[in-house]
């Protein structure tokens, strides 16, 4: 169908055809890296928009609706309000930890798109290790926590960033336990090639109740890891007033708030990449003309539709539930979560090599 | 019974929650001393929002010095006026008609109602859920409606004075009492599947912050806090004003004294406020307002005491009058100021998370403590 592929080729060989090759890739990675800075503000845009409305819906609120059509702006407004904040430095701070610490954060976020498959041959980088690539980096953003809870010489920001430590490298473990998962049923760390295994079949739907299971491991993971309530404790509200960004004003707060919302469209396309499919349309079995229906929906249209289902339900836990407490958060990883995500590693490893999937 | 005094520590964390932090619900200051994340220590700092209210009284007279007392607990503001209002009549000896001590009865009950959704939305954000403000909020919003049309205002109401009530009720009150209760009964439902069914809530919660007996007793606990604690304490029962021997209704009593019982124990009291809404709302007698003073007051030469039941415990008033227009010397008991010196002997112990969701259950006004 629609394949943005035949777009990238075209751009492609056109480069290769005006330049010599050296140039034509620095070009390539110079249009890349706009296209990838615009993305990220688009969504930074789009899911703060998205947050606010749920959360409205979800609280009986109306939500913002004065700036720009439908209150569609206000987020611009919001950006242009901290853009011309001042940004303060506190006192003894270590001040180039300090201002380095948001631009890492962002920076692996940024990165982390690399592998992404948003559509049908829309792909930055088809690393051959493309799973492995982004467990790898996103362990470097609590790198970028720890930095600024440590550099703002304040003991708020401290506790945040020691909770935000613990609770990122553990949850770490369950949700790089239920990816292995699907790269052991797929034989591939390939993102192009774990998608094209789903073609006859999502994973959640092929692999039986334990794929199930590492999907919802995954999700609890997933939002553990990006800080989400209910376990934000690193930033916990009404306990360390901001947690890690308790110091930072300005567009260097900016930067950790698009950061935390473009870590969720990342996990929640890996997700989708994962267990639903990523670009692939749904599909029931012999159901000729149902699948070629499905089939002219654009790929793009099923991926990001795929990831804002997922991006829903994580906003969607954070306006239900309480907060977890920090000793009941870490219990819930070691003593719940990693023994059944093991226990399910070992499930997935003996379906696939009894070839018991579909 | 008193504790040890927890020394600071090499390597321990003395951290400031306050007077400016969204945990402390108003400006009271928490000095902690934490090892890790475990709390050794809370040292409550007041005095931020302190407007001497007690010496304020003294020069004004016994028809004005109730107000004032409405911006102390402000969120039992009604039941503030209706016990300084009691004094005044039980040292004059002042016959209240009936018609005005019903209606007292169901502004207080509708006041203890709007203060318990407040602290049960507060309560939890304090331990991160936001969503629950916002239908209490809902709810809460109906009352102060009420309130408005009839007192004309809708926090500090004002609506008492010796010998009965200021004006009468609004014609819709009635009406939209009934309303207001019969939805409230609907939606109450709501709270429990949101919240307190919640496992990650019950966890929170249940075993922890426990205030023993012995403990609510000799810390001077009053209220819900005691009550969970299994102090029976409620002055509606034990001292009856007004007309509370009339009513048939429950003093809300629990044993395990942890934040759970406390949750427990407020969400119980807003049924058994509506029960008492119910008794009274249809019978309202036909009459008078107010009974007839005397344009000056004077209160007799000697010492008064009264008591009353706020939303948060029992609300005493002490005046010594030397038998002129004013007070010589008024002294308030507020009912948070006692729950709170409660607080550093049930945090020890626990974590941060705890100490917040411990001091969300105790039902803190800030205003009410430093007076």
């Amino acid at each position: 169908m629609f394949s943005l592929s035949h777009i990238t080729d075209l751009v492609n060989a056109w480069l290769y055809q005006q330049f010599p090759p050296t140039l034509a890739l620095l070009l390539q990675f110079v249009i890349v890296g706009i296209l990838v800075i615009t993305l990220f503000s688009i969504l930074g845009l789009v899911l703060i928009m998205m947050e606010r409305r749920v959360a409205a819906w979800m609280q009986l609120r109306l939500g913002p609706n004065r700036v720009g059509p439908r209150g569609m702006f206000q987020t611009v407004a919001d950006t242009v309000k901290l853009i011309m904040k001042e940004g303060m430095t506190p006192n003894g701070a270590d001040k180039l930890m300090f201002n380095l610490a948001p631009y890492i954060v962002m920076m692996v976020s940024m990165v982390i798109m690399a592998p992404l498959m948003f559509a049908d041959g829309f792909q930055i980088w088809d690393i051959n290790i493309g799973v492995f690539f982004i467990t790898a980096i996103s362990s470097v953003s609590v790198i970028g926590i720890l930095m600024a809870g440590w550099a703002s010489n304040n003991k708020y920001s401290l506790l945040g960033a020691m909770r935000s430590g613990a609770q990122i490298v553990s949850y770490e473990l369950s949700a790089g336990l239920s990816i292995i998962t699907i790269v052991i049923l797929t034989g591939s760390l390939q993102v192009s090639e774990i998608i094209a295994a789903q073609q006859t079949g999502w994973w959640i739907f092929k692999g039986h109740i334990p794929v199930l299971i590492s999907f919802v491991i995954f999700i609890i993971a997933v939002t553990a890891e990006t800080n989400r309530a209910p376990f934000d404790l690193a930033e916990a509200e009404s306990e360390l007033t901001a947690g890690f960004h308790t110091e930072y004003s300005g567009m260097k707060f900016a930067l950790f708030f698009l950061a935390e919302y473009v870590n969720i469209f990342v996990v929640c396309a890996i997700g989708a990449t994962l267990f639903l499919g990523g670009w692939m349309p749904f599909h029931i079995g012999s159901w000729e003309s149902f699948n070629h229906i499905m089939d002219y929906i654009p790929s793009s249209v099923w991926f990001f539709g795929k990831t804002f289902f997922l991006i829903f339900v994580i906003m969607w836990f954070r306006w239900t539930f309480p907060r977890l407490r920090i000793d009941q958060l870490l219990n819930l990883e070691w003593k719940y979560l990693l023994p059944i995500s093991m226990f399910n590693l070992i499930l997935v490893t003996l379906m696939a090599i009894m070839g018991w999937h579909f | 019974m008193f504790e040890e005094v927890a020394s600071t520590e090499q390597g321990d964390l003395v951290i400031n929650i306050g007077p400016q932090h969204p945990a402390t619900h108003g400006v009271l200051h928490l000095v902690i001393t934490l090892n890790g994340e475990t709390v050794k220590k809370v040292e409550p700092h007041l005095g931020y929002i302190h407007r001497s209210i007690e010496k304020m009284c003294e020069s004004l007279s016994y028809r004005q010095f109730i107000y004032v007392t409405s911006r102390m607990d402000y969120l039992s503001s009604h039941i503030n006026n209706h016990g300084c209002a009691m004094l005044v009549e039980k040292a004059l000896q002042i016959e209240i008609p009936s018609r005005a001590q019903y209606i007292r009865v169901i502004m207080d009950e509708l006041t203890r109602l709007a203060s318990h959704q407040l602290w049960w939305g507060a309560m939890a954000m304090d331990i991160g859920a936001l969503t629950p403000f916002f239908l209490a909020f809902r709810e809460r919003e109906m009352i102060t409606d009420i309130m408005e049309e009839t007192c004309g205002a809708r926090l500090t109401m004002n609506y008492m004075v010796p010998g009965g009530i200021m004006y009468d009720i609004h014609p819709d009150f009635c009406k939209k009492v009934k309303e207001f209760i019969k939805h409230f009964r609907s939606k109450i439902d709501e709270y429990d599947e949101l919240l307190t069914g919640n496992i990650i809530f019950q966890n929170r919660m249940k075993g922890i912050g426990i205030l023993s007996k012995e403990d609510a007793i000799s810390y001077g606990c009053s209220g819900p806090t005691a009550r969970a604690s299994g102090v029976s304490c409620d002055v509606r029962k034990i001292y009856p004003y007004e007309i509370y021997d009339q009513l048939k209704f429950d003093e809300v009593l629990a044993t395990e004294g942890d934040s759970f019982a406390r949750y427990q124990v407020r969400l119980v009291e807003m049924h058994q406020s509506m029960n008492i809404i119910e008794q009274l709302i249809d019978n309202i007698p036909e009459g008078e307002i107010q009974a007839k003073t005397k344009a000056v007051l004077k209160l007799p030469k000697g010492e008064f005491y009264t008591r009353i039941e706020t939303a948060r415990g029992e609300f005493g008033i002490y005046v010594v009058s030397e038998g002129g227009t004013t007070p010589y010397r008024i002294k308030f008991r507020s009912p948070g100021f006692s729950n709170l010196s409660a607080l550093d002997h049930i945090v020890r112990g626990h974590k941060i998370g705890d100490m917040v969701a411990i001091m969300g259950t105790l039902d803190l006004v800030i205003p009410d403590i430093d007076r």
